[in-house]
């Protein structure tokens, strides 16, 4: 059976953490943006696991479970803060939320 | 031996009068003051007493000052004989001056300041007098500077002092580069400053600048001894109280010049065109001070113009290479100029205040004691045997005789002048009635027991101190002139100027109002000291002023360092209001910027990796 | 056999991703983004990861991203409206994409000029087992750290977001 060349998942990889930052760079809406970011790490997930059949260990695996769990605990404290600011100031925009400017 | 404690002395009681003197009393500021130049009078005296016959120089090295590659300079103190007969002088009149000013001042403000002062200078000139190099020299030659600064600006709320002690320092300023460049090119030809190391090694340097340095030795002497043409400061320096005139300006600051061309000797002796230049500034100081001495009403300033005058014919006696005439007629002038100084300043409390000659008169039966011992300083500088004065400027007219007979004939018309001149002042002051409006009084014996002291001294000094013998190891004595007729020729001139001073004001009162309407054009250029004064303001003050305003202050301060400086806040400012848009708060613009951060660097890697 | 999977999957994949970038309405992203992690489990799966891949159904796509759908529902996102646009992100990032996205073939082509081929069942060592031992003994104290600060992520979300009290 003809395997896969690895090179072919890493290039996946490398589309869907692109297609990643345009979501986080494009959208206004806070919630689309952060599901960007989680976009993101699934791609790094994947990049890890394939490091991780190409070196023959466990770690790679490993890694991307310690990341699972980070993203799991940052999701929720996210989405926390995410209904605070729209507690405060009624809107998803991220355009709006900028009084951290000079 | 010690010789420190000799400066030291006066100058713990500047450090006392100067920090406590608020609080204390005035007899207590005045034992300090005197006792600490009494104190090292005393101590001179014991030094020389011990030191015994001093043909060799006695140095002590104190500590090591600097020390850069190959110059090393110590500060270090010597005796011999020439610093001998300085040191007496020094302290001697110094005291005697010191004693004086206790009644002269007595009434005036700021009394603890004025004593601070004086000793703060005594210990100057005593550390300049017993060098044992140029630098710790310069270091008294500034520090003379200084105090006479402030003591002339003593009545600093006056401001012809406050001027008049701003010229004194800028001129002597002058003088000082003059002597700071000559101590550079000694290092640079000599390779050290010490007198010992100097003055046994200048055979073999090189002529031209043997001459460079001892003319910039001069130019320093000028400055400090008021000759031609950094005189200036001298008339204006009479602001100054009397005691101060008499002290620096006439006795010892401006003395120092002469006594450092005297110790610079060696030098000299190598470089004859600066010589010739000292004897020819000296002799036409003399004569041109001499004759604007003829016209001066200020008593003061009629003594400041013969100082000048004076300090020339020690300038001629060094110059002619007799330069222990010199240092004759300086230990003789500090006798009885001081003394003439002294007794104005007597005569001037007497009056209380007044000093135009115009305003005085027969104040000789109100003031007999001042009046007897000033005339023992006129016949004295008058060149009257066998006063003082006599035996010095007749050394020192030898000299130049033998060297060029015009700068003795020079001289002669000059002692002529000085004699007319000296008892004018007192024909008008002591004789005919009296012209003004005060209630004269004698002077307290505290003012009037250093008068009498100083007059002995103008009177025997010449005969019992025989300066050039005792100078004879340092400076050769010069055969004795076999004929007498130069020294005739010489005393005849100052018994004519005294005759022609006689018959001028007591004989024939209105003989010099004549002469002044007929003469007036020559008298005016006289009587205004030849406008010196308005040409140096003209060509020299006031484009320097001028210049600074326009081009340094306004051009260069302002625009360029104050511009650059400021300029450099604003780009500042600027870059920060352009860096500032960076914060703006968006989100999605600082990921934008993130990216862009790792884009830019991942092309680095790869830049790496290409290569 | 695996080409065929991985393609397949690699592009509902691709296909997922693009429609959470694309699509207005933020519930039209999350489900697009379940989509994703679904396909991404497949190809774990084939790249021997056993545990991971069933790890990613039941804790990302089966509990994070219904959180995310909680809170879609809870603020009531609705469509987002095109206004307009932060034109430094506009202009700087798209260019950006391309470049960073250029970087990263070019660094895989370098690094993996001949990499193994991925066969499914050749990976031996991502079974539960072996992921538990490595957890327990070489990662043990990450795995411990990391238990507290999931305690703390549920302390800050219960902080941040309970009611103010009057």
């Amino acid at each position: 059976m003809t395997g896969v060349p690895l090179s072919w998942y890493l290039i996946l990889s490398a589309v869907l953490f692109t297609l990643g930052i345009a979501g986080f760079l494009q959208r206004r809406n806070i919630i689309t943006v952060f599901m960007s970011i989680e976009l993101m790490l699934n791609a790094v997930n994947l990049t890890f696991i394939t490091f991780s059949y190409q070196l023959k260990q466990v770690n790679g695996q490993i890694f991307s479970f310690f990341v699972m769990v980070v993203a799991a605990a940052e999701a929720a404290v996210g989405l926390a803060i995410i209904l605070t600011v729209f507690k405060n100031r009624q809107t998803l925009n991220i355009d709006e939320v900028s009084s951290m400017k000079d | 031996m010690q010789l420190w404690l000799i400066p030291v002395f006066p100058l713990a009681g500047f450090l006392l009068n100067g920090i406590f003197g608020r609080r204390l009393s005035k007899a207590v500021i005045n034992t300090i003051a005197i006792g600490s130049v009494l104190l090292s009078f005393a101590w001179v005296l014991k030094t020389l007493a011990g030191l015994g016959d001093l043909s060799v120089a006695h140095t002590e090295q104190y500590f090591t000052w600097i020390q850069s590659g190959t110059l090393n300079v110590g500060f270090d103190f010597t005796v011999d004989r020439l610093t001998a007969v300085m040191l007496l002088v020094v302290t001697g009149v110094g005291s005697v001056i010191h004693v004086y000013s206790i009644g002269y001042m007595a009434h005036e403000g700021g009394y603890y300041r004025f004593f601070s002062y004086m000793n703060l200078f005594m210990f100057f000139m005593l550390t300049l007098v017993l060098a044992a190099n140029y630098l710790v020299m310069f270091v008294g030659w500034e520090g003379v500077g200084l105090c006479s600064y402030l003591l002339i600006s003593f009545y600093f709320d006056k401001k012809f002092a406050t001027d008049a002690g701003n010229k004194a320092f800028i001129v002597n300023r002058i003088g000082d580069f003059g002597f700071s460049l000559a101590m550079f090119l000694i290092v640079v030809n000599f390779g050290s400053l010490d007198f010992g190391v100097v003055f046994t090694s200048v055979a073999g340097k090189p002529q031209g600048a043997l001459e460079a340095i001892a003319f910039l030795l001069l130019l320093g002497a000028c400055g400090k001894s008021a000759q031609l043409p950094l005189y200036v400061w001298l008339p204006d320096a009479m602001a100054g109280p009397t005691p101060v005139s008499a002290l620096i300006h006439a006795a010892t600051m401006v003395t120092a010049g002469v006594y450092m061309i005297a110790r610079s000797a060696a030098i000299y002796a190598h470089a004859p065109a600066a010589l010739e230049a000292v004897a020819i500034i000296g002799v036409l100081t003399a004569f041109f001070a001499a004759t604007i001495g003829l016209a001066q009403n200020d008593i003061k300033k009629v003594w400041a113009y013969s100082t000048i005058s004076q300090l020339g014919y020690m300038f001629l006696g060094a110059g002619v290479g007799a330069f222990s005439a010199g240092i004759y007629h300086l230990v003789t002038h500090a006798f009885f100029k001081a003394l003439l100084f002294l007794g104005s300043g007597s005569v001037i409390h007497a009056l209380s205040g007044e000093q135009d000659l115009r305003n005085m008169g027969g104040l000789r039966k109100k003031i007999p004691w001042t009046f007897w011992t000033m005339l023992c300083a006129a016949v004295a500088i008058s060149g009257v045997p066998p006063f003082a004065g006599f035996f010095s400027k007749d050394a020192i007219l030898a000299a130049a005789g033998r060297h060029a007979p015009w700068m003795y004939w020079l001289g002669v018309i000059t002692a002529g002048m000085t004699a007319f001149y000296v008892f004018r002042a007192i024909f008008l002051a002591f004789f005919g009635n009296y012209r003004g409006k005060g209630h004269p009084h004698e002077s307290p014996w505290v003012m009037l027991g250093p008068l009498v002291i100083l007059a002995a001294l103008s009177l025997g000094g010449g005969y019992f101190f025989k300066v050039p013998d005792f100078l004879s190891p340092l400076f050769p004595l010069a055969a004795e002139p076999d004929n007498l007729a130069p020294m005739l020729i010489s005393v005849a001139f100052g018994l004519a100027g005294i005759g022609l001073a006689a018959w001028f004001y007591i004989l024939q009162p209105d003989l010099p109002d004549r002469i002044v309407a007929t003469f007036s054009g020559l008298y005016k250029l006289i009587y205004n000291k030849y406008f010196v004064d308005e040409i140096y303001g003209a060509a020299v003050v006031n484009p320097v002023v001028e210049g600074s305003n326009a081009v340094l202050w306004k051009g260069i301060d302002v625009a360029m360092i104050d511009g650059t400086v400021n300029g450099i806040g604003h780009r500042a400012q600027g870059i920060g209001g352009v860096l500032k848009k960076l914060q703006s708060g968006n989100i999605r613009s600082y990921a934008a910027w993130i990216l862009l951060g790792v884009v830019v660097l991942l092309s680095m890697g790869v830049m790496g990796d290409l290569r | 056999m695996n080409v065929i999977l991985f393609l397949i999957f690699a592009a509902i994949a691709v296909v997922c991703g693009v429609n959470v970038v694309v699509q207005t309405h933020p519930i039209s992203s999350a489900i697009s983004l379940i989509g994703v992690m679904g396909s991404l489990a497949v190809l774990f799966l084939l790249l021997g990861a056993e545990f991971l891949a069933a790890v990613q159904v039941i804790v990302y796509a089966g509990a994070v991203m219904v959180l995310f759908v909680f809170v879609i529902m809870l603020l009531n996102a609705g469509v987002e409206i095109r206004q307009g646009r932060a034109l430094l992100a506009q202009v700087l990032g798209i260019p950006l994409l391309f470049a960073f996205l250029g970087l990263m073939a070019y660094f895989t082509r370098s690094m993996f000029p001949s990499g193994r081929d991925v066969r499914f069942g050749e990976f031996h060592y991502g079974s539960a087992a072996d992921i538990g031992r490595a957890l327990f003994t070489q990662y043990l104290l990450p795995f411990e750290v990391i238990s507290v600060l999931i305690l703390i992520a549920i302390l800050g979300a219960v902080v941040l977001a309970q009611k103010e009290l009057d």
